[in-house]
């Protein structure tokens, strides 16, 4: 049994193990370095500075921006998108009364929850360039087109500075939802039974069950889905890449980190200024997981 | 017996059995408002998507003008041009391709590597485990600007080889940490009967562990090959030069849009945006319970 076991398992994990550690762990690594260099491209050599990509960004009005739309997308998206998430799942799986002794969903629930998924399995890219055309900022865009015909005038979705980053956030949580209702519905799919059995028998309504039952015995997943959307939020590029006027516009009123890492490493060559702000992405990604898990930390239910 | 027994009490007609079917009174105003919102949101998520595929049909015209109405033609003019001038059935080879060897790839590898840090004790095993599965928590917009010259040093830049190594590593974390999960779930005793009957490390693996997580790994083949299928930027870094003939699905479509070239070409647009969502619908409605377990099973670590 014990035969040759040691050149096994190296044999076994050392293709996986050394892609792995070029082409991911090393990256990871060399970045921090970089971003500590004044590195511009491949003829000259990178030149260390220290800290200096570091304090450019504090006078940088575009970081700033970007800065502020993840706070804007992590408050605003991760809100919605649960909500709406929250309030179907609970259609989904506990509103049809009881049957056999069991909490059901409303009719149809198989067939809205293979729906309301669908958008999750599509390339973001795709949906972007699908959205060009249903958020077209004249009379003739889907959206404009349908108020149209209740008498109202085209709305800028994409130009307009002060709604262009809503309208993106509306595609993310058109394409999230779906998501976060099925793994809600396997959390609520994990209460017991019986406690549902007692309230109802109680005389508690659907509301009493939601507010006082369901909700507190979610906390753990609502947690997590509230991590995944804010690393959802730090990772919005190709939508915002594709969708935004001028990317990330106009007047970088729709910028994200990403896109900008991406623009200052692939258009400008600025790679050590680019890493920097790889880094402070990573910095902030951190702390927002770390602090979500700190403050939304509660007494655990048993059950 | 059991259920039969347990099912006796719900047949009387009993007081609470009654009121438990009040409660399931479908025209109960709060059960007609749910079925309002749980429609109007479906409409909302195949409302774009239907209006796609009928806009590849439609003439430019008709794309600008009324969003409601159905083209006058069902004819596939606009997705022979998608197909050959905007280069959407190369895009799609290349997108094949590259997504079956990477997938391949990954599922090899990652089994491996999860099969052995599941089961096997050496020194080590610890490490190498939370290396692969750190991969899944970190930005990669961080190793952006590194990775492009890793890749550029190999000399794998602009080539479907580097797009595929890069598909591989990328998929290793949740692949390993998945995979390995699942290996420990399976029963010792049958791989410890075929090494006693003398059957190698290897052959255990390949003849009898692998055919046993057979629903595991179809669960993580669809993943993978829907996350790399959907893969936007890896591409655009990696196959930036001027290699349009090697480009993939996404890569193209996105750039049918911006191009000032095709931009009189509307349906052909929407052709294109059809024939990308089209094998992932498929794969969709075939697979849909194992996508959905298998991506949030991945959401509650």
């Amino acid at each position: 049994m014990r035969q040759g076991k040691y050149p096994f398992i190296v044999g076994f994990l050392a293709a996986p193990v050394l892609l792995y550690v070029v082409f991911v762990i090393s990256p990871y690594i060399q970045a921090f370095y970089i971003s500590l260099t004044d590195w511009k491209g491949i003829s000259a050599a990178p030149r260390f500075i220290g800290l200096e990509n570091f304090t450019r960004l504090f006078d940088d009005e575009v970081f700033w921006a970007a800065v502020r739309h993840h706070g804007v997308l992590l408050l605003v998206m991760p809100l919605v998108t649960i909500v709406i998430a929250l309030f179907f799942a609970f259609l989904l799986n506990l509103s049809g009364g009881q049957r056999g002794g069991q909490m059901t969903g409303l009719w149809g629930s198989k067939v809205y929850r293979v729906i309301f998924f669908l958008p999750q399995v599509l390339a973001v890219a795709i949906v972007g360039v699908l959205f060009q055309t249903i958020y077209r900022s004249d009379e003739t865009g889907v959206i404009n087109s349908l108020l149209g015909k209740i008498g109202i005038d085209p709305v800028g979705w994409l130009i307009d500075p002060d709604i262009a980053l809503l309208s993106i956030i509306g595609v993310m949580v058109w394409q999230a939802v779906g998501f976060y209702v099925v793994l809600f519905s396997a959390g609520m799919s994990s209460i017991p039974k019986d406690v549902f059995e007692a309230a109802a028998l109680d005389g508690a309504g659907r509301f009493t069950l939601f507010f006082r039952i369901t909700l507190p015995m979610l906390w753990d997943t609502m947690q997590v889905a509230w991590v995944y959307l804010g690393i959802a939020a730090f990772d919005a590029f190709a939508l915002v890449q594709v969708l935004s006027v001028d990317r990330g516009g106009p007047d970088n009123s729709t910028t994200v980190l990403p896109l900008e890492i991406w623009r200052t490493a692939f258009n400008f060559s600025k790679f050590g200024y680019a890493s920097a702000m790889g880094v402070a992405l990573f910095f902030m990604a951190i702390t927002f997981a770390a602090l979500t898990l700190r403050v939304t930390r509660r007494e655990r239910i048993e059950y | 017996m059991v259920t039969d027994t347990a099912r006796k009490p719900d047949s009387r007609p009993s007081a609470p059995a009654r009121v438990r079917r009040r409660e399931r009174n479908p025209l109960g105003a709060f059960g007609a408002l749910s079925h309002v919102a749980l429609l109007l949101w479906a409409l909302l998520i195949i409302g774009p998507i239907v209006w796609t595929f009928l806009a590849a049909f439609k003439t430019n015209a008709e794309i600008f003008g009324d969003a409601i109405t159905l083209p006058a033609s069902f004819g596939g003019d606009a997705w022979g041009r998608a197909w050959e001038k905007a280069h959407i059935g190369q895009y799609m080879l290349n997108t094949i391709f590259v997504v079956a060897c990477s997938t391949a790839g990954t599922m090899l590898l990652g089994s491996m590597a999860a099969y052995v840090l599941a089961r096997y004790t050496f020194p080590g095993n610890r490490v190498i485990y939370f290396l692969f599965v750190s991969g899944m928590t970190f930005p990669v917009f961080l190793a952006l600007v590194p990775l492009f010259f890793v890749v550029k040093n190999l000399g794998l830049l602009d080539t479907h080889l580097g797009l595929i190594l890069v598909y591989i590593a990328y998929s290793l974390p949740f692949t390993v940490f998945f995979l390995s999960a699942f290996f420990k779930t399976l029963p010792t005793s049958v791989a410890e009967a075929a090494m006693m009957d003398g059957c190698s490390h290897t052959r255990t693996f390949f003849q009898i562990m692998v055919p046993m997580a057979r629903p595991g790994l179809i669960s993580i083949t669809i993943f993978n090959i829907l996350g790399q299928w959907n893969q936007y930027l890896l591409p655009i870094v990696l196959l930036t030069g001027n290699v349009e003939d090697k480009w993939v699905i996404t890569q193209g479509v996105a750039n049918i849009s911006t191009s000032a070239g095709y931009e009189a070409d509307w349906p052909g647009l929407f052709a294109a945006l059809s024939m990308a969502i089209i094998p992932v619908m498929i794969v969709y409605i075939i697979f849909q319970r194992q996508i959905q377990s298998g991506l949030t099973s991945g959401a509650v670590k």
